[in-house]
């Protein structure tokens, strides 16, 4: 259980901030955190580089519950963070918490 | 040894139609090298399928579908074809034929195909702007026109075959379509009034009025048509009123040739009028006291018209029995001979009305003479065969009804059990035998391969499923039936072209709509449809639609160009490739104030800003149109740049100032979204610095005018363009570019680029629908134009002054 011990959870703004099938970034010491809403309404969060060549999937096409990479279209479920078959490798995914409309982050 | 070629016979053929060029093409197939052949045609095109007009009109065809012959055809077999200029004149004594334009061209053996004229019934007001026929490509033009340029009533004035096709058209144009007929049922001469009154409910089921009995008195209007008026005093609102009364011969020409004529130009057994030098078929002619409204017959009298003048046979025109079906998507009806009989006739009638079946066959002692059927007509086929054979149906009489199956007469479709000689496709006359052997011979493994071969099922598509049989037949197994059309993506059977026909027949507007209505498997697409169905829709409904931001790749959203590091490059715009020191100044200014790295100037003769952070676009954008710059589009399927040379302000060889023109394409064009990124260039000579031959669009200018271009590609495969045309101005320039951009627009398919596009429909198709036919090239140019109003606003400065500022900020920062 060492992740909900370690995890600390920041609100970063609501799910209303975000447009559906879009995405915003969160701004981090390390790397910047990629927030998706779907058409469902439901918010994933991963790291902001694909694991091909580091391409910001913020700026992606969002549909069904994957993010297709602006830079050499890999396909990236982000459920999971794993690059859709034949590509391989997989994008650090962040806990993500939904209080009402508040949309709060698990970060270390 | 010296031999002499024997001198080659004149054939002249007046009438670029259907009948007509069928005949030609039979005559080819007997002697290809008897005859210097010169066609005369008085529409501006090559040879189409007029009876696809419909499925045009309905939005599930496009033009270039139903070309059947090209001017590469007449080209490739050596016919020189004067299109666009109608005969005015035969001199029997001189044997010779003259153009409305003075051409003038000799002939040993003359053949007529002038079809006919669409009759309108001289009401007052028929003659007013708005009031138009169904004969033509024109006149379907102008229907897609009326409704595309926001016009709401259109009424129908016939409730023929014709009349119904063009009403469900417009209908699915999305007007308000009402259908005038002055009989008390539907399509009388085709249907019995049972099946008439299913026809009429499914029609007002699909949102068409009808008006049986219905006497049209008037039409008003003061410079175009406003409403119809009916004898009991009805007013009907209309911006559009279709006449589908009925045809008739056109025989005028012939007429005035002192031919003997009667309702038709009489013709004898072997199609010859009363000058033995001179032939005639189609729907021009009188046969044995009938005329001829349906292809099928004329394809017969095609055989006889070039057996009897090629000399290889003294074969006669027999009249068989025809069949007709609606062409509407989703009416299934089929009716063929007569089908009402008389006092010595039986029928035979079978009705479901739940499930809106209706089927009557009518005999006469035990040979069926007539059929009727509506709402299932896959059996048509066989019914039509044993009233054209007369068969004896003693043995199956009491299962007959019930189709070939029940009867136990053969199964699946039948086509297994026809013989050779059995017509598969009516509309173009092929048989089961001619199928099979081009099968064979060819290797043909899809539908598309028969049909581009044989033409079978290229017309009306009703024999589609037996083409389709013989090629299980044929090739057992290994007929793989799938559609080669290639789907837009995984989410989707349909392709392109098919995808952007619904969104206009259906009125779509938006991309769940248009998802949903055609069935998508995925709710919300992926990264290839989307984008795509974003821009079919912005074409289709400039002004109305609503981009979808989340739709567009990064770089159209950001409207700057994503680089493998994150960040952003900014290209201003720099009109024609002609900057000021002010605005080089604010260039270098900006770039100061805002530490951009890298400065370069691009390939298209602008400056390229490189390394621009996400966060800095807006401010970046805010300074240079401080400045008077707009964004470059450098990131767009969309119009890119115009690359110019110097040309005669400057240059000692320039004959026309190409920098201004080239500066006035790209203020005409500049904002456009396309298919594909398109480019453009003007040179000011044939020397061509500014690389025409390679763009999109181009002009190079020459002592009288200009050359114009259109098809090239640098990039990755090279392509040189094809001359378009020669202009003489530069209000010709610009409505030729808008006209070309606009059909690309229309119909190339998302991130196909114009080269692909030309090479796919070929630049004569591309030369029929601009240079050839004025009408035409002016409403494309009037629809890019219309689409530029709502197009040419600077995405810049709208997101500099905070338009998706979210786009720009992060959402939060956490440590
Ligand atoms: C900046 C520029 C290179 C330069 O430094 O000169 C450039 C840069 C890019 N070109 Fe280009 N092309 C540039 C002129 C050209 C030209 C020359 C021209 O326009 O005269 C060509 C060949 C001519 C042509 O298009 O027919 C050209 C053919 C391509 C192609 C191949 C297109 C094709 O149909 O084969 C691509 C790939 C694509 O579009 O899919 C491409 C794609 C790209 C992209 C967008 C690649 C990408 O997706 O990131 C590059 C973006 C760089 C950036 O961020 O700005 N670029 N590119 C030029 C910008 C011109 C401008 O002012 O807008
Ligand atoms: C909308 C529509 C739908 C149809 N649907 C069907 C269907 O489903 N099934 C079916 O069997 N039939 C259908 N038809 C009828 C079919 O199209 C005609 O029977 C056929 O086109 C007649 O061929 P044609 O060569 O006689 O005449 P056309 O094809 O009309 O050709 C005649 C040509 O001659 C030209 N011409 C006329 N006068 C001159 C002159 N003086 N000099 C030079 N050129 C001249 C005309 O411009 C025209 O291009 C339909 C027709 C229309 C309009
Ligand atoms: S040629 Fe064009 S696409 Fe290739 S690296 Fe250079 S700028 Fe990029
Ligand atoms: S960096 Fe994402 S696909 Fe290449």
């Amino acid at each position: 259980m060492k992740t909900s011990i370690d995890l600390a959870w920041k609100s970063v703004g609501t799910i209303d901030d975000i447009p559906r099938l879009g995405s915003r970034t969160v701004t981090t010491a390390g790397d910047d955190i990629a927030v998706f809403r779907l058409a469902d309404d439901r918010i994933f969060a991963v790291y902001d580089r694909c694991p091909h060549k580091a391409g910001k999937l913020s700026q992606g096409i969002v549909h069904g519950d994957s993010v297709t990479c602006p830079l050499h279209n890999w396909v990236i479920g982000l459920t999971d963070g794993k690059a859709k078959s034949p590509d391989e490798g997989c994008a650090r995914t962040v806990p993500v918490r939904v209080d009402g409309r508040i949309i709060m982050l698990g970060v270390s | 040894m010296n031999m002499i070629a024997p001198k080659r016979r004149r054939l002249v053929l007046v009438g670029n139609g259907m009948a007509g060029i069928r005949t030609i093409e039979e005559i080819l197939r007997r002697a290809p090298h008897a005859f210097d052949i010169a066609v005369f045609g008085a529409e501006p095109h090559g040879n189409y399928d007029r009876i696809m007009l419909s499925p045009v009109l309905a939005g599930e065809r496009q033009f270039a579908d139903i070309v059947t012959h090209d001017r590469a055809w007449y080209a490739q077999n050596g016919i020189e074809l004067i299109a666009g200029e109608p005969v005015v004149g035969i001199d029997r004594d001189a044997r010779t034929v003259t153009g409305a334009l003075g051409t003038t061209r000799p002939y040993d053996l003359l053949l007529i195909a002038t079809g006919s004229t669409p009759v309108i019934i001289p009401v007052p007001g028929h003659r007013l702007p708005g009031v138009i026929a169904f004969r033509d490509i024109a006149d379907v033009e102008a229907m897609v026109n009326a409704a595309r340029t926001g016009r709401t009533n259109a009424v129908v004035i016939g409730g023929g075959l014709l009349g119904l096709e063009a009403a469900n058209g417009l209908a699915r144009n999305g007007m308000k379509t009402t259908v005038l007929h002055l009989m008390p049922t539907l399509m009388e001469r085709q249907l019995d009034p049972v099946s008439a009154k299913m026809l009429k409910a499914d029609l007002e089921a699909r949102g068409l009025t009808v008006i049986t009995e219905a006497n049209t008195k008037a039409i008003h209007g003061t410079d175009r048509v406003t409403s119809v008026e009916l004898a009991d005093g009805t007013i009907l609102p209309a911006d559009l009123v279709v006449m589908a009364v009925g045809i008739r011969p056109a025989t005028q020409l012939a007429k005035d040739a002192g031919l003997t004529c009667n309702r038709g130009i009489v013709v004898d057994d072997g199609m010859r009028t009363s000058d033995p030098a001179i032939h005639a078929v189609g729907e021009c002619v009188e046969h044995r006291g009938t005329l001829f409204g349906l292809v099928a017959p004329l394809w017969d009298q095609a055989k006889v018209a070039a057996d009897r003048m090629t000399g290889v046979a003294d074969t006669d025109y027999v009249p068989a029995v025809s069949g007709t079906r609606l062409k509407v998507t989703g009416i299934d009806m089929f009716s063929a001979g007569d089908f009402t009989g008389d006092d010595t006739c039986e029928d035979i009638v079978y009705r479901d009305a739940a499930k809106g079946v209706h089927k009557k066959l009518v005999l006469r002692g035990d040979v069926p003479i007539g059929a009727v059927l509506y709402g299932e007509a896959q059996d048509a086929g066989w019914y039509f065969d044993l009233i054209r054979n007369a068969t004896d149906i003693a043995a199956f009489r009491d299962l007959l009804i019930f189709g070939p199956a029940a009867a136990g007469v053969n199964q699946g479709s039948g086509v297994e059990a026809l013989p050779d000689t059995a017509e598969i496709c009516g509309c173009n006359g092929v048989s089961k035998g001619r199928i099979l052997t081009a099968i064979h011979e060819h290797k043909l493994s899809s539908v598309d391969e028969v049909r581009a071969r044989t033409k079978a099922s290229a017309s009306c598509g009703s024999c589609t499923c037996h083409v389709e049989s013989l090629l299980t037949l044929a090739l057992g197994s290994a007929y793989d039936a799938t559609p080669k059309i290639k789907p837009v993506c995984a989410c989707t059977a349909l392709g392109h072209d098919a995808v952007r026909a619904e969104i206009v027949a259906r009125a779509l507007k938006s991309i769940p709509e248009t998802m949903r209505s055609l069935g998508w498997s995925n709710p919300d697409g992926c990264a290839t449809c989307r984008p795509a169905l974003n821009f079919y829709l912005l074409c289709a409904w400039p002004g109305e639609y609503r981009d979808d931001a989340r739709s567009r790749f990064v770089n159209e959203r950001m409207h700057a160009n994503i680089q493998k590091d994150g960040t952003y490059s900014v290209v201003p715009r720099m009109w024609g490739g002609v900057t000021t020191s002010a605005e080089l100044r604010a260039i270098a200014d900006v770039v100061d104030k805002h530490n951009i790295p890298t400065v370069k100037v691009t390939g298209g003769q602008r400056i390229d800003l490189l390394g621009v952070r996400k966060e800095q676009l807006p401010a970046v954008w805010r300074d240079l149109n401080a400045a008077g710059m707009v964004s470059g589009h450098a990131y767009g399927k969309a119009l890119r740049t115009v690359k110019t040379c110097v040309g005669s302000e400057w240059c000692r060889f320039g004959t026309q100032d190409s920098t201004a023109m080239g500066v006035a394409l790209e203020k005409m064009t500049w904002g456009s979204w396309t298919p594909h990124k398109t480019k453009m260039a003007v040179s000011g000579c044939p020397r061509n610095c500014a690389e025409v031959t390679i763009k999109d669009f181009g002009a190079i200018a020459t002592e009288s005018g200009w050359d114009l271009h259109v098809g090239g590609n640098g990039g990755i495969t090279v392509r040189v363009t094809d001359l378009l045309c020669k202009v003489t101005t530069e209000e010709e320039v610009l409505e030729y570019a808008a006209a070309f951009m606009q059909l690309y627009r229309e119909e190339a398919r998302y991130l196909e680029r114009t080269a692909p596009w030309v090479e796919r429909v070929g630049i004569d198709y591309v030369r029929s629908r601009i240079v050839a036919d004025p009408g035409a090239r002016r409403l494309l140019r009037d629809r890019f134009i219309e689409s530029q109003r709502h197009a040419q606003r600077d995405p810049w400065a709208d997101r500099a002054a905070g338009v998706e500022a979210h786009e720009f900020r992060p959402l939060a920062t956490v440590e």
